[in-house]
């Protein structure tokens, strides 16, 4: 019998964060620059396996992903039973200025999706020394709550069946189905109320409109690409960011939609690689 | 077009087997017709046009007919492609006991997915 191995290896790694201990899941793949994968709201690093899987990246980047605490195989802190999850901007920056320290990355190329989108917005803005560059995908200045978020969170409706509908529609059309189905089941595995306290920081804490326009592209190239079929960050709102900064590139990925790197691995490669090119290119 | 509902979604036994919790009413507003659908455990035992003088429902879901249109066309435009994209724009809209329709989100979704053009049965 014949097995085949990923060459993706994953460790627990722990460190201090808030305060107090975390363990925290990381993956990662390859060799070279650095690029640091953040995941979306309520899901997880396997959303990057794409890009851990294919030669074209790996062979000149050390692709890392960590599961945020409380999502993946990442552990809650000690007492989470006794409190509610909520991610705030802070906490999310310093979550990943911490990791990336703890895990000595020179400079890394930072690239998230849809929260992960948002933080590196704040990234940008904030820390643009500590990066190479920075990829927003389906990264928005804000998202208006469009559904009652408390619906994620309650005894009388299923959490992993809610969160795995909301998000259903946010896939694109032209998805495999084995990778649409795969992307919506790390949904339906996350933990009672951990999408909804991330949403508190995509829908409520994270609001950057009135900074965003100060980014400084010199300091730290940014490039967003975002499908056309997503409804929570929409190509409208990521080209009014992109406009509101100088010298940012931006991309609509036509017919994908809110979680490119997992919902379409190869249709999100043709727009991923000619970026990491141009970054390579600096 | 909208009676094809029933049979669409009871010849769906995936479907109807995640529905088999799912036991009630709702409304079904397409511009002015308004239609009441009855569920029994994830089964559609009616289908019933209006218009009602005292309508049961537990929720209602309400868009206009250009809205549904583009919703159940074969490739739904960005913006069109899910009920949650409709609510987002404000061109649905979804009143009532909620808990309901959002406890089994995913059969709603997929049932009225059921008239989308090209559709399978």
């Amino acid at each position: 019998m014949s097995v085949r191995f990923e060459p993706i290896v994953g460790r627990y790694m722990h460190l201090d964060l808030f305060g107090r201990p975390h363990r925290v899941y990381v993956e990662e793949a390859g060799e070279g620059t650095p690029l640091l994968c953040l995941h979306t709201a309520g899901s997880d690093g396997r959303q990057y396996r794409g890009l851990m899987n294919d030669i074209r990246v790996t062979r000149n980047h050390r692709v890392i992903a960590f599961d945020m605490p409380w999502h993946g195989k990442s552990s809650p802190p000690a007492g989470w039973h006794e409190e509610e999850y909520q991610l705030t901007s802070a906490q999310y920056t310093a979550m990943v200025l911490e990791i990336s320290g703890a895990l000595g990355l020179d400079r890394p190329i930072l690239i998230g999706c849809s929260i992960g989108g948002r933080i590196a917005l704040h990234l940008a803005l904030e820390h643009p020394e500590r990066f190479r560059a920075i990829i927003g995908l389906q990264a928005g200045a804000h998202v208006d709550p469009y559904y009652d978020l408390n619906f994620l969170h309650r005894a009388d409706v299923h959490g992993g069946e809610v969160c795995g509908a909301i998000v259903s529609g946010l896939v694109g059309p032209d998805a495999p189905d084995n990778e649409r189905w795969e992307t919506l089941w790390h949904y339906m595995q996350g933990g009672p109320g951990v999408f909804k306290g991330d949403l508190y920081f995509y829908k409520l804490d994270g609001d950057i409109r009135d900074r965003v326009a100060q980014i400084d592209t010199r300091r730290c190239p940014l490039f967003l690409l975002s499908g056309e079929y997503d409804y929570s960050c929409t190509p409208e709102e990521t080209l009014a960011v992109a406009n509101s900064i100088p010298g940012c590139e931006a991309t609509i990925m036509k017919g994908l939609g809110h979680f490119p790197m997992s919902e379409d691995p190869q249709a999100f490669l043709a727009h991923l690689l000619p970026v990491l090119e141009k970054i390579a290119g600096r | 077009m909208i009676e094809a509902l029933q049979r669409r979604v009871n010849d769906d036994e995936g479907l109807v087997r995640r529905g088999r919790y799912l036991t009630t009413s709702f409304l079904l507003e397409v511009g002015a017709t308004p239609w009441l659908i009855s569920i029994f455990e994830g089964r559609i035992v009616s289908v019933t046009p209006g218009p009602f003088v005292m309508p049961s429902s537990s929720f209602a879901l309400r868009a206009s007919e250009a809205e549904w249109k583009k919703f159940w066309s074969r490739r739904p435009p960005p913006g069109s492609n899910d009920l949650m994209a409709l609510i987002k724009r404000r061109a649905l809209k979804a009143e009532g006991n909620l808990q309901i329709f959002m406890s089994h989100l995913r059969y709603f979704k997929e049932a009225l997915g059921k008239l989308r053009e090209g559709a399978a049965a």
